[in-house]
């Protein structure tokens, strides 16, 4: 069968992670990683894995998209960094998955709206954050059964898997994951929260979803909605999980969730990032499936 | 190190610690009333924010009778001499909260992280001093975190910019040795013109011996709140350490009677329940666990069915930090559960 040919940017954990992701993908196939520093680990051990790799950034992919068949890029690097990626690739007829804070198009939650997305033939969406991955789910979960007023996300992760970038811009996580809660979730206000916790042994990602309903909550419906939701995303993210609820509290609707990584590249415990590397492979599979049947042509951007 | 003549500022938290037993619904009137009684008797900084920080409004941690900046907006206009500062916790406050503090007229920031997570607070504090403020780093839960541990985290945020260092014993665990030797390591590490500080609480009767430690060692800002109204079995109370201080010569510009009387007649008579160190809070001091879990597990307890000690035991185990009060009903109901005693009507 054929394969949609894709290649990532940013050889860090996260890219690498997803290297591991596509390779197994029966319709996605990595053929090139994108980096900056020549000495990276990420790039040899893409090579290792028979990977075209470059360490002049997008520019030095570029000449070779086209006759590569490239159709699908991931951007794992910065918010800094992605709109001058996507608007150099986007240009020649690839459609971006952003994994990045950068969000120049839609969020996209895929049990939530990955098929609007792949009919309105979307060339950017953004993964959001992990926490938002983790959580915006069972806010629409609840949201679709009745009005939700108030979302509220308390993500905790362990220490070890919050890299750099994460530090540096951790508004960046807290903002774009409550505009998520709302936007996806459909609560009509919503706030985020991460904590992030160095125990030894790290821990599991855990996460929080409190919702308040504007009227008494239909406690049967709320919960086959939230079963229902927690199996779709069980799909592309097996290690999802609900550790405790949905408990009802007057209006109040309590969430607990854990999610447990793969364990590809990254250790079991990372959660949050395996969350956004298996929601990113999910969504550019989705794309890569409408492509190879046909119902979907790639645009120039 | 003598102690002669030394001149300490004592920061006092009432307003921001002290809503954490009064579950964040202080009224405009109490909050006016103690800070102008704050501010008479001659303290020249305290700190009014919702007791989670700015932001800190949430089902997470409980929703402020009101927000931040109608607390500020009320209590700022007031001051005649002492400054007002706030609090924020990168991951739950963020840079606009700091913005909107900065707008109503605040001008010393205090943000908090983890005592070894410092390098989440890079943003804000590089912010705050952009803002020209006095800016503060906070490292909470103190004891979690080696003495080199501690300092290299101190030198991140005097790195980024911040004019102040704090070691925060927020879950009241650390004795005198322990603070004296951190504050030493911190003195000699950290640049002479940074300031530092120490904020202590009280789950094992040593607020003040810790903060007369510090002040020992090296520290000129002191928290402390009136009556010790604040997390856990409370802080560091403000007359109590104002009263040594005076017997020890050491300078802190408060009237003690008149921050005796703000205490007796304002603060305490704020407490629902009188604040004391019982098994619960002692249970904080001994695992080092954080103070403003005490009231969660209560109320856990109270549903679940399982003493609030064990609660508060499990969580110091799984190594819970601040901020993670969303763990201790899911603890508490899988204690209840583990036991068989798990109330009907509880479970989901």
């Amino acid at each position: 069968m054929n394969k949609i040919k894709c290649a990532i940017i940013g050889p860090g954990n996260i890219g690498t992670d997803l290297l591991y992701k596509l390779r197994r993908s029966k319709v996605l196939e990595p053929v090139w990683m994108v980096g900056v520093v020549a000495a990276s680990e990420g790039l040899a051990r893409a090579r290792e894995f028979g990977l075209k790799t470059t360490a002049d950034g997008v520019d030095g992919m570029l000449p070779h998209v086209i006759e590569d068949g490239v159709q699908i890029a991931f951007d794992a690097t910065s918010a800094a960094a992605h709109k001058a990626n996507s608007d150099k690739l986007t240009a020649l007829g690839v459609m971006m998955i952003d994994l990045t804070p950068a969000a120049i198009g839609p969020y996209c939650v895929p049990p939530i709206n990955l098929q609007q997305h792949t009919s309105q033939q979307e060339m950017n969406v953004n993964m959001v954050t992990c926490g938002g991955q983790a959580t915006v789910p069972v806010v629409a979960a609840i949201s679709r059964v009745q009005k939700v007023a108030y979302g509220e996300i308390v993500a905790t992760v362990s220490s070890r898997s919050a890299g750099p970038g994460t530090r540096l811009n951790i508004d960046e996580f807290t903002v774009t994951t409550a505009r998520a809660v709302e936007r996806v979730g459909g609560a009509q206000k919503g706030k985020a929260i991460i904590i992030l916790n160095p125990a030894k042994p790290p821990l599991m990602m855990r996460d929080t979803v409190y919702c308040l309903t504007a009227e008494a909550p239909d406690q049967k419906a709320i919960t086959e909605s939230i079963q229902k939701m927690v199996a779709e995303v069980q799909q592309y993210v097996p290690g999802y999980r609900i550790v405790q609820g949905p408990i009802f509290d007057g209006n109040r609707v309590s969430v607990y969730i854990e999610v447990e990584g793969l364990g590809d590249f990254l250790p079991k415990y990372s959660g949050n990032l395996d969350i956004m590397t298996s929601a990113a492979t999910r969504t550019a599979e989705n794309f890569a499936e409408r492509i190879l049947d046909g119902t979907l042509k790639l645009k120039v951007a | 190190m003598s102690t002669e003549k030394k001149h300490i500022v004592v920061h006092d938290v009432t307003l921001r610690d002290g809503m954490h037993p009064l579950r964040h619904q202080m009224t405009l009137e109490q909050m006016t009333s103690v800070a102008t009684g704050l501010d008479r008797a001659g303290i020249p900084l305290l700190q009014v924010t919702h007791g989670e920080g700015l932001g800190g409004g949430s089902v997470n941690y409980g929703f402020g009778r009101h927000t931040d900046e109608e607390y500020l907006s009320a209590v700022l206009p007031l001051m005649k001499h002492a400054k007002v500062s706030a609090l924020l916790l990168p991951g739950i406050g963020t840079v606009d909260h700091l913005k909107m503090a900065y707008d109503v007229g605040v001008r010393s920031i205090y943000i908090a992280t983890h005592c070894t997570e410092a390098d989440v607070a890079q943003e804000h504090i590089t912010e705050a001093r952009k803002l020209g403020m006095d800016t503060v780093g906070f490292l909470m839960m103190s004891h979690m975190n080696s003495v080199e541990g501690l300092v290299s985290q101190a030198k991140l945020m005097e790195g980024y910019g911040a004019n102040c260092i704090y070691m925060t014993d927020s879950a009241g665990h650390m004795l005198p040795a322990q603070v004296t030797e951190k504050i030493h390591a911190l003195r000699a590490a950290l640049r002479p013109e940074t300031e530092l500080g120490f904020h202590g609480h009280n789950n094992l009767s040593m607020g003040v011996a810790n903060s007369v430690a510090a002040v020992e060692a090296g520290v000129n800002r002191v928290d402390t709140s009136c009556a010790g109204l604040g997390a856990g079995a409370g802080n560091t109370q403000t007359e109590v350490f104002v009263t040594v201080c005076a017997l020890m010569g050491i300078e802190t510009g408060v009237d003690m009677f008149a921050i005796q009387d703000v205490a007796e007649d304002l603060v305490r008579p704020m407490k629902k329940t009188p604040q004391k160190i019982g098994r619960d809070a002692l249970t904080l001091g001994y695992a080092g666990v954080y103070g403003s879990f005490l009231g969660f597990a209560w109320r856990a307890s109270e549903k679940y069915g399982v003493p609030a000690r064990e609660i508060l035991l499990e969580m110091g185990r799984r190594g819970m930090v601040g901020g993670q009060e969303d763990m201790i009903e899911g603890t508490a109901y899988r204690l209840a559960k583990e036991r068989g005693v798990l109330k009907t009507g509880t479970d989901a």
